[in-house]
């Protein structure tokens, strides 16, 4: 079959195929390549699906997700599965669904695949081969990519191709390489005696294996407390150590740190029943195994400084020297459970694919648009792309990075089939409203804060504006460029932030007023809450490089934060709605209020010209009339002038009923002053 | 003292006293020594002079008279000639003889001469006054010392007002002591006003109104003038309108708001309130009666700020005292404010705008939200969910939907309107009135391609779905709802049906329906015409009916009305006379344009619900205001007006202010009084905003208005205003974040410019190529690091000594 589809695209493009005969290898040719049929993978072949694209997923496995086959070792996936929200809104449900990918099947949301809260991870793997087969994507199963290499061409999109070879020696060319092969190779470390060390991969989950046993655990992250809560009722005790202190995630806001449902030892430990935490350099370690099997903990440089390879009696211990050295038990057994790192070992040094540095070294280093730094068409997707919001936001996550992979695939639509990125074109009328509505319901910008931002395109004399759905916006400054849309007249960011002195691992997140209840001390908000951002222009590349540390944008021409809400409902028409259209009115210098259409007749004859929501909606015959009800509201509060005569010189109006209810009404307009307690409930709870 | 005599030496007035012994000095020439006779007939009309009367110098006016040579250079300046008048012993003429006449300076204006008259007793002052009653107010004023700041600025004033006022000074405190009910300060200057020209009964003292600023030229002058304003202004304008002196002055103006029926006791009322407030504020009589004012009844006083876009504040009053303290209070507050005003200028200017900025100014959002506790009637429209959406649309011929989002304002406005459509349409069959929550439902609201709201449509079964483009109101809804019922155009078969048809009674769901109809006539022959129409009925539907009829003896049908097929039949609601148009248009964009256009009437009644319709002529308008229905003369004279001209340069309209009562706010603001009605307006709506008011004294006829509009045309007339041209700027500032941000926080880098020089240390230099990632890695390693480091021994357990070997050791390993 391979040499008829090679023949085929021979006859299509004679110039690629005849390069192909030079270089005598037969190549199975993809506009899009994409390696690994995990989430991402997955999340990515959809979108180039939808789009009808040349696209093939390669999966080492005979199943998708074959990760999630194995891991979790313990089956708990971390991942919430939020069945009930109180809302129908599909979009706005997807920020409390972390499992699912996007999709417009409805049959393909989780929440259909299992009704716990923290599912099992063979629910996932069901779920990913459901999503690959009802969506009929094309995925070549069992094809290990072993290599990858580049293969200069003027004529490629990229001025190369990516030459994928497979373990069977089959070689695919491609224009554009989506890796989407996670983090899979564990992280090991090398001291002596690190050859008794188990590895999470392959240790016991079963309990009953540890019933009586001491137990030391490397590790600090989610899967070194799995495995420790998974034995804490039958073990004496379980130490864990590892080099930097536990951060819980409820206090950083970041979800790959420690989760409450994986911290029962946390609790052991504090409430001293024998288990306990230890930080301390793994490096420094060394562990000696005694006669009768037992593991005892010892520092590498007592190691190097003993004289002679006797025997485990003439090694010191810590404790010959301090007799009350917290890991002088000896164990039973250790068990590595230290995260794993991208595979970098694929691919030709001409890709140049390096790891990040420091805590992100991991990582393949990306750009904010998540192309790889060393090679332009080769994007980075899933998991591996989290260096570029590494222990901030959720793009090492599913709920975080199919929102990522779809921005990946908007971008390369653009840049490649000059499909310019979605945008909707509203009257400036509708500007409030559908920054409301997308701050309400938005997934994306929730899961993805600080991240992905949706941009407001201005139109000349700010009559209309172009709206673009979630664009990383650590590429905000080559924004015409990587859209295909135009921003000359200065443009509006919308992101979610959270305050920017709250989270933290030594953050105390529950102090008193943490919350902030009203609108004018809004930018002072602490949970996460929108915030929108006003460029004259869009900001330039040196001015993105330049921006204060910790903002996620430079510094704009005006800023705009919406109250945080106990809610995280953005919709009350005082605190939320009214500061927010005051904001966008002096970005704009105009005038963004509602009329009622007599309202507009009265300007229509009295005023040359009328305000936008007259000239847009009255004017075009679509003038908002109102109830006699709402118009007598609207007298009431003196926003609306009754020219009524009231000829009738009687002090009291005719009618008695009339009158009871213009008291009524009068009552209503007696100015309420909030109930400052309730404002701030998040303090209580 | 000194400074004082260098003051009074360069001064250009002249001064009463020398007590100082100047020697003589030479000096120029300026001042003019002249004989009475030629004097008097130097004088020049228009022209001050000084002058100055001797008989011969004595030793004591010798340094009075050098001051006076002094000052007449810089006098000359200002087109003041000083002269000296030598008395010969013989004259015995006025001023010559007048007693002391030494120490007295006339100040000839024109022919008028006034001065400036000592006193230094009491009986002086009482003789004066005794004088000027019936006549003239008198100025007096107290200085403890001539030649200081204050004695120049009584004389300036003198010179200014000195033919209006006769000016007294006195530098005896004791008159000061009895002019005064309380214990005056001897040491500060103090001036009086004495309505001597009020008082005409001998016995009684002129009435006195101290000035309690500091005697500076200003002030005399600022309290003269309010002392010269009238006492009662009485206004028959709107009080938004009136400016006075008062006003103008920076001072309050109070308004007595009066009845025809307690006109003298408000007028009395008014006078002793301006007494008490006199230099305080202004008191106006405002007769209500003749002015339409949109206040309570009861409020009786009104209180005018001279505060620019204050509006007027009314106010329900006891007593006149309560004016007095509501006025004093007021000035009190301000004085107070003004000695604050530097240090608190931008807090309190803050603080102001905080508070309305949280107050709501948008008047649909504020009434829906005070509407919210009603619990609205919506059992008869079907909330559809993703679930029931498509089912719901499959189960009735006609589904209206309105999408909507329950946060949003104007959505909720519709929804109210639309409850009262559902109320109307209720028992009406084969329409189903639906509602979608975008908000809870948005893949309903993406799919059907609604992305703003609110948003309705109308799907009919097998046909495609028609969004409702009308106006958001019940009426305009139901009408709409109900046209649609029918399809559009609907083909007739006979020419009893066609005939039906324009007389409304066919179909037979719209005869009990007020409705235009519109039959368009076609013979087979013509099919393009008969497409294009098809297709502009389908883009009118549910504004106008259409019909199509096509038959063999469509001719015989057009015939009728006088036209030939193909051709458009046009039977208006209300008065049932069909006009026959024909029909040259072929594109469907012509024909829709052309059909509007037809739908419009030749002389309307103008209201909130159709003037976009007509605006989008834009063309001048020319409105008759009535207040109820127009008379028939002039109904008559403006149809054929209207009608004279068929393709007429301007909109000719009456709009009845019962029906329509938001056209008094129009008239308002054309006129500060409300003009008698009915009134006919010419409003240039698209070009320079002019309104011209028709002549009240002319009748309107036709050629009347024809030719007035013919002076209008060639610039004869003058605009009663001009409609304001401002732009829709924000009603009221955000709050600034930046600027909060950058004041709590000031270490906050938020300058770029700043950022640079403040945290260099943070910020190694990179390769401007780099990415942003890469940028933040430094400050991120060295976070870990900080986290990082007191872990990096077994924290408490390892002996130190170890740790330290230890480090050392890996350096060297390295």
């Amino acid at each position: 079959m391979a040499p008829a589809v090679c023949g085929m695209l021979l006859g299509l493009a004679l110039y690629t195929g005849s390069l192909r005969v030079v270089s005598g290898a037969a190549f199975l040719y993809h506009d899009y390549c994409i390696i690994g049929a995990g989430p991402s993978g997955l999340q990515a072949a959809y979108f180039l699906q939808q789009a009808s694209r040349d696209y093939v997923v390669f999966e080492r496995s005979h199943a998708p997700g074959s990760f999630f086959a194995l891991y979790p070792r313990h089956r708990k996936l971390i991942s919430i599965n939020k069945r009930y929200t109180g809302k129908s809104n599909s979009e706005f449900n997807l920020r409390h669904d972390w499992n699912s990918l996007l999709s417009h099947d409805r049959r393909l949301l989780f929440r259909r695949y299992s009704r716990d809260f923290f599912p099992d991870a063979d629910a996932m793997v069901r779920y990913l081969e459901d999503f690959a087969a009802l969506l009929k994507l094309r995925v070549q199963y069992n094809t290990a990519i072993v290599h990858v290499t580049l293969e200069r061409n003027t004529q490629a999109w990229n001025g190369h191709y990516f030459l994928l070879t497979d373990q069977d020696r089959q070689n695919y060319k491609c224009s554009s390489l989506l890796v989407a092969t996670g983090t899979w190779v564990p992280n090991v470390v090398n001291f002596p005696g690190s050859e008794y060390v188990e590895g999470y991969e392959t240790v016991s989950i079963s309990p009953e294996d540890f019933a009586g046993q001491t137990v030391l655990i490397l590790g600090r992250g989610n899967s070194a407390f799995e495995t420790a809560e998974n034995i804490l009722g039958v073990t004496n005790f379980i130490h864990m150590v590892s080099r930097s202190r536990v951060r819980l995630s409820w206090a950083t806001h970041y979800v790959g740190d420690l989760r409450a449902i994986n911290n029962g030892l946390l609790d052991t430990y504090q409430l001293k029943s024998l288990d306990g935490l230890l930080e301390g350099d793994l490096e420094d370690l060394a562990i000696i195994k005694d006669k009768k099997g037992k593991l005892h903990i010892t520092l590498r440089f007592y190691l190097e400084n003993r004289n002679t390879s006797a025997g485990i009696d003439s090694i010191t211990l810590p404790q010959d020297e301090l007799d009350n050295f917290a890991t002088r038990a000896p164990y039973d057994r250790v068990i590595r459970c230290l995260g794993w790192k991208f595979d970098f070992s694929i691919y030709n040094r001409s890709l140049r694919m390096m790891p990040g540095k420091g805590n992100k070294k991991k990582y393949p280093q990306i750009k904010p648009s998540y192309e790889s730094r060393g090679t332009r068409g080769l994007f980075v997707l899933g998991t591996a792309s989290h260096s570029v919001d590494f222990r901030k936001s959720a793009g090492g996550f599913i709920h975080g990075f199919r929102y990522t992979t779809r921005a990946v695939h908007r971008l390369l639509e653009n840049r490649h089939h000059g499909v310019p990125w979605p945008s909707t074109v509203y009257p400036i009328t509708q500007l409030t409203n559908s920054i409301i509505k997308r701050v309400n319901e938005a997934s994306g910008l929730y899961q993805m804060f600080s991240v992905l931002a949706d941009i407001i395109l201005l139109r000349e004399n700010a009559t209309a504006f172009e709206y673009l759905e979630e664009y990383p916006v650590g590429v905000l400054a080559e924004l015409e460029m990587q859209t295909g849309r135009k921003a000359p007249n200065g443009l509006f960011v919308i992101i979610m932030e959270y305050g920017r002195n709250f989270s933290g691992a030594d953050k105390d997140v529950f102090y008193y007023n943490r919350a902030v209840g009203e609108a004018q001390h809004a930018w002072q908000s602490n949970f996460l809450h929108p915030v929108i951002y006003y460029y004259k222009r869009l900001p330039t590349e040196r001015e993105m490089r330049l921006r204060p540390p910790d903002w996620p944008l430079p510094r704009p021409d005006a800023v705009h934060h919406i109250v945080e809400d106990f809610l995280t409902d953005w919709t009350a028409p005082n605190a939320h709605i009214l500061p927010l259209r005051r904001f966008l009115e002096n970005c704009l210098s105009t005038d963004l209020r509602n009329f009622f259409a007599e309202s507009c007749f009265l300007f229509a004859f009295t005023r040359q010209k009328l305000p936008p929501f007259c000239r847009q909606g009255y004017v075009r015959m679509q003038g908002l009339m109102g109830s006699e009800g709402l118009r007598r509201h609207a007298v009431d509060a003196g926003l609306l002038e009754d020219y009524t005569p009231t000829d009738y010189s009687g002090d009291s109006p005719p009618d008695s009923h009339e009158g009871s209810q213009d008291q009524l009404l009068r009552d209503h307009a007696i100015p309420v002053r909030p109930l400052q307690h309730l404002v701030n409930t998040k303090d209580e709870l | 003292m000194s400074a004082q005599k260098d003051r009074w030496v360069s001064s250009f007035f002249f001064l009463l006293f020398c007590a100082s012994s100047i020697p003589t000095r030479g000096s120029a020439r300026l001042l003019q020594e002249l004989s009475p006779q030629e004097y008097f007939s130097s004088l020049q009309a228009g022209r001050a002079s000084l002058s100055y009367f001797s008989h011969n110098v004595s030793p004591g006016a010798q340094p009075f008279l050098e001051q006076i040579e002094n000052s007449a250079e810089a006098l000359q300046d200002y087109g003041i000639s000083v002269v000296k008048v030598n008395c010969p012993k013989e004259d015995v003429s006025r001023y010559c003889v007048k007693e002391n006449a030494l120490r007295k300076a006339y100040l000839f204006s024109a022919l008028l001469f006034n001065e400036v008259k000592y006193v230094e007793t009491l009986a002086d002052l009482q003789n004066i006054e005794n004088a000027l009653k019936g006549r003239s107010n008198m100025v007096f004023a107290y200085v403890p010392a001539t030649g200081t700041a204050e004695h120049r600025a009584v004389m300036e004033a003198a010179f200014v007002y000195g033919t209006v006022h006769q000016f007294v000074l006195t530098t005896e405190a004791v008159l000061l002591k009895d002019t005064s009910n309380d214990k005056p300060d001897v040491s500060s200057a103090r001036l009086l006003f004495c309505h001597c020209q009020r008082t005409t009964d001998l016995a009684q003292p002129c009435r006195r109104t101290a000035m309690e600023q500091a005697l500076t030229m200003l002030n005399i002058h600022r309290h003269l003038k309010l002392m010269g304003a009238p006492l009662v202004t009485e206004v028959t304008e709107d009080p938004e309108k009136v400016s006075t002196v008062h006003l103008q002055l920076g001072l309050p103006l109070v308004f007595i708001l009066s009845q025809k029926e307690t006109y003298e006791a408000d007028r009395r009322t008014a006078e002793f309130v301006a007494w008490q407030l006199l230099g305080k504020a202004g008191v106006a009589l405002l007769s209500r009666d003749l002015v339409d004012l949109n206040v309570l009844l009861q409020s009786n006083v009104a209180l005018k700020t001279p505060d620019e876009g204050v509006p007027i504040k009314y106010l329900v009053l006891e007593d006149t005292d309560e004016v007095i303290t509501l006025v004093e209070n007021k000035s009190k507050v301000e004085q107070i404010q003004e000695d604050e005003e530097e240090e608190e200028e931008e807090e309190d200017d803050s603080e102001k705008e905080n508070n309305n900025q949280d107050i709501q100014d948008d008047q649909v959002v504020e009434a829906v939200s005070r509407d919210k506790k009603r619990e609205l009637p919506l059992e008869q429209i079907h909330a559809l969910t993703e679930e029931t959406f498509h089912s719901a649309l499959l189960e009735t011929a006609r589904t209206v939907v309105l999408f909507y989002a329950s946060w949003e304002a104007v959505s909720l406005a519709v929804l109210r309107s639309y409850t009262e459509v559902a109320d109307h349409l209720k028992g009406t069959r084969g329409v189903l009135l639906s509602r979608v929550n975008c908000w809870d439902w948005p893949g309903i609201c993406t799919k059907e391609n609604v992305t703003q709201f609110p948003a309705i449509r109308i799907y009919k079964k097998g046909e495609r779905s028609v969004m409702y483009n009308g106006m958001w109101g019940t009426e305009e809804l139901t009408s709409f709802i109900m046209l649609s019922r029918v399809s559009c155009p609907l083909k007739l078969a006979t020419i009893e049906e066609a005939e039906g048809y324009l007389r409304g009674e066919f179909p037979s769901e719209l005869s009990s329906y007020h409705h235009t109809s519109l039959l368009g006539v076609f013979s087979t022959a013509t099919s393009e015409a008969r497409e294009a129409f098809e297709e502009a009925g389908n883009i009118l539907s549910g504004h106008v009916t259409t019909g199509m009829y096509f038959e063999d003896d469509a001719l015989a049908l057009s015939c009728k009305y006088a036209v030939s097929p193909p051709a458009l039949l046009l039977a208006r609601s209300g008065g049932r006379s069909v006009e026959g148009i024909a029909l040259s248009k072929q594109s469907v964009q012509d024909m829709v344009q052309m059909i509007r256009y037809e739908l419009l009437d030749i002389f309307p009644e103008i209201t909130v619900q159709n003037l976009p319709r007509y605006l989008q002529l834009r063309k001048p308008f020319l409105i008759l205001f009535s207040d109820g229905d127009i008379g028939q003369i002039e109904s008559k004279e403006m149809l054929k007006l209207a009608k004279g001209r068929p393709q007429q340069a301007f909109v000719a309209c009456w709009l009845n202010l019962r029906k329509t009562p938001v056209g008094r706010g129009v008239l308002k603001a054309y006129f500060a009084t409300m003009p008698s009605l009915p009134v006919l307006i010419w409003v240039e709506l698209h070009a320079g905003g002019q309104v011209f008011k028709f002549p009240s004294e002319q009748s309107i006829t036709e050629m009347n208005i024809l030719s007035w509009l013919e002076k209008l045309k060639a610039g004869l007339e003058i605009p009663s205003s001009t409609l304001s041209e401002e732009d829709w700027k924000p009603p009221l500032p955000a709050y600034d974040f930046l600027q909060m941000m950058e004041t709590a926080v000031p270490e906050l880098p938020l300058h770029t410019s700043h950022r640079r020089g403040d945290t260099p240390a943070r910020r190694p230099p990179e390769n401007p190529g780099g990415d942003i990632t890469v940028q933040e890695e430094p400050s991120q390693d060295t976070k870990a690091e900080k986290v990082g480091s007191p872990g990096r021994d077994l924290r408490g357990t390892v002996p130190r000594l170890a740790a330290r070997e230890k480090q050392g050791k890996r350096h060297s390993e390295l």
